[in-house]
């Protein structure tokens, strides 16, 4: 719709129209368009077959300084030496080492205290900017959209034609409005807000969609929340996830290294205070969830939409609402060794892994900290690992004493990076073990061929450990 | 990457939801720095009876003769039917590297995750989205003892039967046509140089913050 200012029509636009239009280089007749890329974060999993073509075509990366990398899948969380690591992790971080040193790349490498998950190293850095379009050869890019950023994963050929043009082709997606109306009760975290609302549309529910997150429960939280929701609006199919400017946007970019200082400081505030959707703008879906409504989540399956609430029940297969659901409940139910009826309380737990893109910032380890301080995981948790999200996380967390109340509860205390969320490191679960893991997929084999994971908040998982199996934070 | 015109194949039926990127290529397979070779290890998970790991001789580990690339019938076959939001999760372009490398050249679903769907086309795979009859369809013929038979004509956007029928599918026409020319999305691109100059230049006046750290490194 549009509406009248000052006598001109404007047309009222949504936050994802605001950040496309000022990055359209051109557009074709069709609406396919090159899209400038800002920023152009980098790790090591993604990255050498894209520098190895731009090498073959003897191309070279247009614009250095907006590429910044870092290694975070492949790396070992009990020590920074890479030696300690099989030959093949060895050889994929020593080619980006080598790919980012040819082209002048920055790089924070392994014995870089600002090494991390590429997702936590973004935003602490500042390089993560409100009004920016952000990709990264990672689907959890979504992460970035909490700062007004239009952020998106891309696949290894969109990595090397970054690289070569500072440009994506892309058509525009579609916009859907997730609505928290309200805030949320005391207790409920940023992970069960996404978690309720990947249960309620679905896994799919997002796909063709660039999804923003508004109202009370989702402006009411940290920075860091804000990243825990859109991080996992790819679990929802989107792919990207928004939240407008306030000033708790402004607050935490403030004064980060790649943050800009003075007279750039005043223009870039002056121009990130417009990044919201104006009174009246279209979107092609909106959803409302009540605040109120929202309880602590768990998974209980082998997808992020196959959630309950911490007092609800593993389903009965009467209750899938058609054939094709109630056949993937039942694989689910198979590969995760769980009857239907039993309540999620009832669930006990071999590990806990709390760490991710999704929950490994210094907020997410304060809220696990303060459940576990003063008290002992449970006889049958085998391992019950921390990794922080980044070295200066892990840095900030060890200047507040949180190591020592996790090391002292039986936590093992890790060196950063992804970890046991896709176990591509000697971090994993064996077959049949159970986990409650603040990570962002529980797939089939995800964090070790066999091994089950159940997805949960920081502070769930915490509880989880204490008590041995699945309770309600809020009454622990 | 290579031209995709016209195919003629049988159909592999994969009757799941969901199918995500974990499951077409498991992670610890996704430490080569080649782009080739994944094929082996297409879906290992639910392919092999034993833990798949880089540097085994596939050729000597027990196969799951439950799973349908290890069935007789579907051997050779480069159209995949698949289930609803087909390779959802990770945007690992190994997905559709190992789906390549094993021989698939079409993918046929209700739905695609939007990354997955993007990487396809660049690399040389045609998906289509179908609706649910359709679909199901597909499925009973291709279940059946004699396997089903497709060709497929991107040029007309249509799937013809060994009876004749055929049944016409869209697909984006940009991409459409790279898939039928073979082309390259950078050559593309850097037709267009000067427009991007010329659009970092006004952004410069606009959003000058932005290109601080060049400015400063002089």
């Amino acid at each position: 719709m549009s509406i009248i200012i000052r006598g001109s029509c404007v047309t009222a636009r949504t936050l994802y129209d605001k950040l496309w239009d000022a990055h359209v280089v051109r557009t074709e007749a069709d609406g396919t368009s090159l899209l400038y890329i800002d920023r152009h974060l980098l790790h090591e999993v993604t990255s050498p077959q894209a520098f190895a073509g731009l090498a073959l075509a003897k191309r070279r990366p247009w614009r250095v300084a907006a590429n910044l990398a870092t290694p975070d899948h492949n790396v070992p969380t009990t020590t920074r030496d890479m030696s300690a690591a099989e030959p093949i992790s060895q050889l994929q971080v020593a080619t980006l080492d080598k790919n980012c040193a040819t082209y002048g790349i920055t790089e924070f490498t392994l014995d870089d205290i600002r090494q991390g998950i590429v997702h936590v190293v973004g935003p602490e850095q500042g390089a993560t900017l409100p009004g920016m379009t952000i990709v990264c050869g990672d689907s959890h890019t979504s992460t970035h959209g909490a700062f007004a950023a239009l952020a998106q994963g891309i696949g290894t050929s969109e990595v090397e034609h970054v690289l070569a043009t500072q440009c994506l082709i892309q058509k525009k997606s579609r916009t859907m409005r997730i609505i928290i109306d309200g805030s949320v009760s005391p207790g409920i975290a940023a992970k069960d807000i996404v978690l309720a609302v990947i249960g309620h549309i679905g896994t799919a529910g997002g796909a063709g969609y660039v999804i923003e997150f508004a109202g009370q429960g989702i402006t009411d939280l940290s920075m860091e929340g804000r990243m825990t929701v859109c991080n996992m609006a790819i679990e929802a199919g989107a792919r990207a996830g928004l939240i407008a400017v306030d000033e708790t946007t402004l607050n935490y970019v403030e004064g980060r290294p790649y943050t800009p200082v003075g007279e750039h400081w005043t223009q870039a505030v002056q121009d990130w205070r417009t990044l919201h959707t104006d009174p009246g703008a279209h979107f092609d879906k909106t959803v409302t969830l009540s605040g109120a409504g929202i309880q602590p989540q768990v998974t209980w399956g082998t997808s992020p939409e196959m959630v309950t609430a911490i007092h609800g029940r593993v389903p009965d297969l009467a209750d899938a609402t058609h054939t094709a659901q109630a056949d993937a409940w039942r694989g689910a139910l198979d590969y995760m060794g769980l009857q239907s009826g039993t309540p999620i309380t009832a669930i006990t737990l071999d590990k806990i892994f709390i760490g991710s893109c999704t929950n490994a910032r210094i907020e997410d380890l304060r809220a696990a900290a303060a459940v576990v301080a003063g008290r002992k995981i449970a006889d049958n948790i085998r391992e019950a690992l921390v990794v922080p999200g980044s070295g200066l996380v892990k840095r900030q967390a060890e200047a507040e004493g949180l190591d020592r109340i996790f090391t002292e509860a039986g936590f093992s205390w890790r060196e950063p990076g992804c970890s046991m969320c896709l176990a591509m490191n000697p971090d994993r679960l064996e077959p049949g073990e159970r986990c409650a893991a603040t990570s962002n997929r529980n797939f089939e084999g995800r964090q070790g061929q066999g091994g089950r994971t159940h997805l949960v908040s920081p502070a769930m998982a915490a509880a989880a450990a204490i008590a041995g199996h699945f309770v309600d934070v809020r009454e622990f | 990457m290579e031209r995709f015109v016209r195919l003629s194949s049988t159909v592999c039926p994969l009757p799941r939801a969901n199918v995500d990127t974990d499951a077409i290529i498991p992670k610890q397979f996704l430490k080569s720095i080649q782009r080739t070779g994944f094929g082996p290890n297409l879906f290992d998970t639910w392919r092999y009876l034993d833990d798949g790991q880089p540097g085994m001789d596939n050729r000597r580990r027990r196969v799951n003769p439950d799973f349908v690339l290890n069935d007789a019938r579907y051997q050779g076959a480069q159209i995949l039917l698949a289930g609803p939001n087909f390779g959802c999760g990770s945007s690992r372009e190994h997905a559709p590297w190992a789906l390549l490398d094993y021989g698939f050249r079409v993918i046929i679903a209700q739905s695609f995750a939007d990354i997955f769907h993007q990487n396809c086309f660049r690399n040389g795979i045609l998906p289509i989205t179908l609706d649910d009859r359709q679909v199901t369809r597909l499925f009973a013929l291709a279940q059946a003892s004699q396997p089903l038979s497709l060709t497929i004509d991107l040029q007309h956007e249509q799937i013809h039967f060994l009876d004749g029928e055929q049944i016409t599918f869209a697909t984006d026409p940009f991409r459409r046509q790279c898939l039928l020319d073979g082309l390259d999305d950078i050559d593309l691109t850097l037709q267009h140089k000067t427009a991007i100059i010329a659009y970092e230049a006004r952004r410069q006046q606009t959003a000058p913050w932005l290109f601080a750290a060049e400015s400063s490194a002089g």
